[in-house]
């Protein structure tokens, strides 16, 4: 079985700053694989390359069997994106959105009927499929853009901090929808802050200004720093060498 | 298709939910349509005359009468003093000056002829050619009342106010407007200003749309999807391109059973003609919208481009009148075809063979505008 995602020292630069600094990783298929990082670490960069949004500046990345700059178009078609920005139809109501994606990524008028009352159902939305969008809570709107990322039936989804701003049951919630996506053999990149999160993750790698400081699954990362929790693991990284010690501290 | 299918119906759901754009899209335009069509005018209504009538006979008082009936002029001093005439002039307190001189009568009915001498304050030389070709109408036709064959006015136009009255030129005035006889400024410029109402509201729509969902963030969204860019480009223009041919449409009602301007020509040509030239008009808007990165951007981008192309349609100012450069830009210009093609069906009647040239420009500049439109729309940041 081929990877889903194979990068090799990607790059991107904005005039002289180095966003993402020749950043090397695989992703299996069918792996749910967290892409952490402090603010600022260059995830949302490396994330918009790999769904086409963003040129690089050098290296090379396939994702779904194509290369991602050369072949973006038939990347388009095997990826699902949900942004960090909520970028669903505020105006459009649950049902269009779906079906506006549907028609989109080309289902016909019976699968979109068909995924649309799935999707309704599952999320338990089966009364709001005709309110506008924007009238929905944010916990919902994120699960629907989950949904809707996915209505394509997708070989990889990118979600780049699916779950900020949302309350912890509706994030595990989230969760058990993103272990469903990958049953149904999608593969999920997904990134986050919340270190609880990155544990359900089949593997992690960890930004730290560019370039990946770690990667591996939660227990060989424990492992091999020494450290009770990833929550740890992450402060220790993150922090700029010259500080580790003031971090040890419990600072 | 099937995409564009889709793309096009999510775009009518969003217009027909915007209160505001729909009141931007139907409502503004016409409420300027018809605002506009009665304000902006050449036409001159009750012009100050400073009457010096030294025949003092029934001939002159009629020359006079018909003057003021015709509600062009209003008598609104008189003297028997030239040098009283120029002071009220110079003094801003009259436009025209009639001088009908001695003997007027007496030489009417011995001679068949006889001057009068009508003196414009020509500071405003718009007003002033119109005032001028008022009374030689009025005369005229008081001339013919008299069944004299003509009643030449012995005219003369102050070129400023402190040139004094000497020297003056005797201008034969023979005129006769084509296709628009009575001189009806509105049948001049209803057409026109239809054609930009609509150009704004459309430009400035298409302009706010693509940018308004990169603010949004929904832009992504959609380029993350195999959507190619002419479709996407065609959903962006397709809706409100048929909205805006509607607006035309609608002005054109308006303008037609409210404001009176004649339709002489083809309907089918000036649809024809409305509907290559909103391509380009539109593509222009859409073009703005994916060079933008806010809204703001493309707001100031689309006045400058419209400020530019609205003065320099022909609308307001002759094109011919413009120097060789000028003339040479405005073939570029989409308004200035339209605006040509819409007074030469209207007025003229016009048919689409006097027509090729303006068809052939505005379809080069819609593919043009259009092409531009599609390549500069990127799914991807470079």
């Amino acid at each position: 079985m081929s990877n889903a995602i194979e990068v090799q020292e990607l790059t991107r630069k904005f005039g002289s700053f180095t966003a993402v600094n020749a950043i090397t990783f695989t992703v299996g298929s069918g792996e749910v694989f967290g892409f952490l990082g402090a603010n600022g670490a260059g995830k949302t960069t490396a994330i918009r390359m790999l769904t086409g949004l963003l040129a690089p500046t050098s290296g090379e990345a396939q994702v779904a069997g194509f290369d991602v700059f050369t072949q973006a178009e038939e990347v388009k078609r095997k990826i699902g994106y949900m942004s960090q920005r909520f970028s669903l139809y505020g105006d459009l109501t649950v049902r269009e959105n779906i079906a506006l994606y549907g028609g989109i990524y080309g289902l016909d008028d019976g699968e979109i009927r068909e995924r649309s009352e799935a999707m309704l159902g599952h999320l338990g939305l089966r009364d709001s499929g005709d309110d506008l969008v924007a009238s929905l809570p944010l916990g919902w709107k994120q699960k629907l853009a989950f949904s809707v990322a996915l209505v394509h039936q997708p070989a990889v989804v990118f979600l780049d901090e699916p779950t900020g701003g949302v309350d912890p049951v509706t994030r595990r919630q989230f969760w058990e929808m993103i272990y469903a996506a990958a049953a149904d053999g999608t593969t999920v990149f997904v990134t986050t802050h919340y270190m609880d999160e990155a544990e359900y993750c089949d593997r992690v790698s960890i930004m730290v200004d560019g370039r990946i400081g770690a990667m591996g699954t939660p227990a060989e990362l424990k492992a091999e720093f020494k450290v009770g929790t990833l929550d740890e693991l992450f402060v220790r990284l993150a922090r700029p060498a010259g500080n580790a010690t003031v971090a040890g501290g419990g600072g | 298709m099937r995409t564009l299918r889709f793309l096009i119906h999510k775009e009518f759901l969003q217009i027909f939910r915007d209160r505001m754009l729909l009141g931007m899209l139907f409502i503004m335009p016409l409420a300027q349509l018809l605002l506009l069509a009665n304000a902006a005018t050449f036409e001159v209504r009750s012009a100050r005359m400073y009457v010096v009538d030294q025949d003092g006979s029934p001939a002159s008082r009629g020359v006079v009468d018909r003057l003021t009936a015709s509600g062009r002029f209003i008598n609104s001093a008189s003297s028997a003093s030239i040098a009283l005439a120029n002071e009220a002039m110079l003094g801003g307190a009259t436009d025209v000056i009639l001088v009908v001189p001695r003997h007027f009568e007496r030489d009417l009915v011995r001679d068949q002829h006889a001057p009068v001498q009508f003196i414009v304050n020509a500071e405003d030389g718009g007003a002033a050619g119109v005032m001028q070709s008022y009374a030689s109408r009025i005369l005229a036709g008081y001339a013919a009342e008299l069944s004299i064959k003509e009643l030449p006015g012995n005219m003369m136009i102050t070129g400023a106010p402190d040139v004094p009255v000497a020297g003056r030129a005797t201008i034969d005035v023979r005129r006769r407007g084509w296709y628009n006889p009575d001189l009806d400024y509105a049948d001049y410029m209803v057409p026109g200003i239809l054609v930009i109402v609509v150009t704004v509201v459309g430009t400035l729509l298409t302009a706010m749309n693509i940018v308004r969902e990169k603010e949004a963030g929904t832009l992504d969204q959609l380029n993350v999807t195999p959507i190619k860019r002419s479709t996407f480009i065609a959903a962006k223009l397709i809706p409100l391109w048929s909205l805006a041919l509607l607006d035309f449409a609608l002005g054109l009602l308006l303008a037609y059973f409210v404001l009176g301007v004649p339709i002489r020509g083809s309907l089918l040509v000036v649809f024809l003609g409305g509907a290559i030239y909103l391509v380009g008009a539109l593509g222009i808007g859409l073009w703005i919208s994916s060079i933008s990165e806010t809204q703001q951007q493309a707001m100031f981008v689309s006045f400058s481009i419209l400020m530019t192309y609205l003065l320099m349609s022909g609308l307001f100012t002759p094109l011919r009148a413009m120097p060789e450069w000028a003339q040479w830009l405005a073939e570029a210009n989409p308004l200035a075809h339209f605006t040509n093609l819409m007074r030469a069906v209207l007025l003229k009647g016009a048919g689409l063979r006097d027509l090729m040239h303006q068809f052939v420009m505005l379809t080069v500049i819609g593919l043009v505008v259009l092409t531009l439109a599609v390549r500069q729309y990127s799914k991807r940041t470079e």
